[in-house]
């Protein structure tokens, strides 16, 4: 096996959290206050994966106070503990970049 | 002896004990055998010769496959030499590994750049280039003024001006080794080291920081 393979694998998580582009999803993150460990729950919907393997990421879209706000995630990071589904979405775009010009009821995934 | 001939694979990212993401160069770090020990009563200087990727015998002469014989080792195709201390304990068909890294913090990291071929001063040094609107035609891409008048009546030395691009020799210092696989005979650096994927890359020990 290609050694690049191997650290690859090395560093997937054992369970790949399971949500699609579209969905609503409750992301717990997990960040350090000082010497405090705590789990921060950020939700949005899943705009866009991208990459493959170890490297994957994942883009996932709220709007915090008016403000459209997007975070990327390294889906096999430590820091991302569990990834919620709370509704799946209907989509038909691999990417929802689109959904950054919409406001209000057009932004809504069904 | 603190140096390796080595082969930069390719990059990757791996999770550090916190979590966080570290971008990584994945580095096949010999096997390495030694083919010649200078010293300094014959030589006048101390250093080994290592040698690197095995070769086929027919496709040396004569002159070369009688040093690896004296040094009772199989042809190899890449000969590095590197300086080493006077009372180093390595002597000719000695095999340096990817271990001799596992005390080592920073490496400076040596290797033949991507060669991008002759190219202009936007690409070569970030200029300006001329207007695309106003006007601007025949100037996009060019350097704009390379001097000044009568005096001094030449341009400057060093002055930079379009050329070959990429493809020397170019060293990267004070990078951090992330991981030594002695199993696999790999080190992991942080970040980029100079080179394209499978290219040939000397790692030595950092001179600057310890």
């Amino acid at each position: 096996m290609n050694i690049l393979e191997k650290i690859d694998l090395e560093n997937r998580k054992e369970e790949m959290p399971d949500f699609e582009v579209g969905d609503a999803v409750k992301v717990h993150v997990r960040i350090r206050e000082g010497n405090n460990v705590r789990t921060q729950i950020y939700s949005g919907t899943v705009i866009a994966r991208d990459g493959h393997g170890a490297t994957e990421t994942f883009t996932v879209r709220r709007i915090s106070y008016g403000e459209g706000v997007e975070r990327v995630f390294p889906v096999h990071a430590p820091v991302v503990e569990k990834v919620e589904v709370d509704r799946k979405g209907k989509v038909r775009r691999a990417k929802l970049y689109y959904a950054r010009k919409l406001k209000g009821k057009k932004a809504k995934i069904t | 002896m603190n140096a390796i001939i080595g082969r930069k694979v390719g990059m990757t990212q791996i999770f550090d004990e916190n979590g966080v993401q570290i971008p990584v160069t994945v580095i096949e770090a010999g096997p390495c055998v030694v083919v010649q020990r200078k010293n300094s009563e014959i030589d006048g200087y101390d250093a080994v010769q290592l040698g690197f990727v095995e070769q086929k015998p027919q496709r040396l002469g004569k002159a070369s496959l009688g040093r690896f014989a004296k040094a009772e080792v199989t042809p190899r195709r890449f000969l590095r030499e590197f300086r080493c201390e006077a009372d180093s304990a390595l002597k000719s068909g000695d095999e340096v590994k990817a271990d001799i890294f596992k005390d080592i913090t920073y490496v400076d990291i040596s290797g033949v750049s991507k060669g991008r071929g002759f190219q202009g001063v936007v690409k070569r040094y970030n200029f300006g280039g001329g207007r695309a609107s106003h006007g601007g035609k025949s100037h996009l891409r060019s350097p704009g003024s390379i001097g000044c008048r009568e005096w001094p009546g030449r341009v400057f030395k060093n002055k930079k001006m379009p050329g070959q691009m990429g493809n020397r020799n170019v060293t990267t210092q004070n990078i951090k080794v992330v991981q030594v696989r002695e199993e696999d005979n790999v080190i992991l650096v942080r970040g980029s080291v100079p080179g394209p994927n499978g290219g040939l890359v000397l790692v030595r020990k950092a001179i600057k920081k310890g």
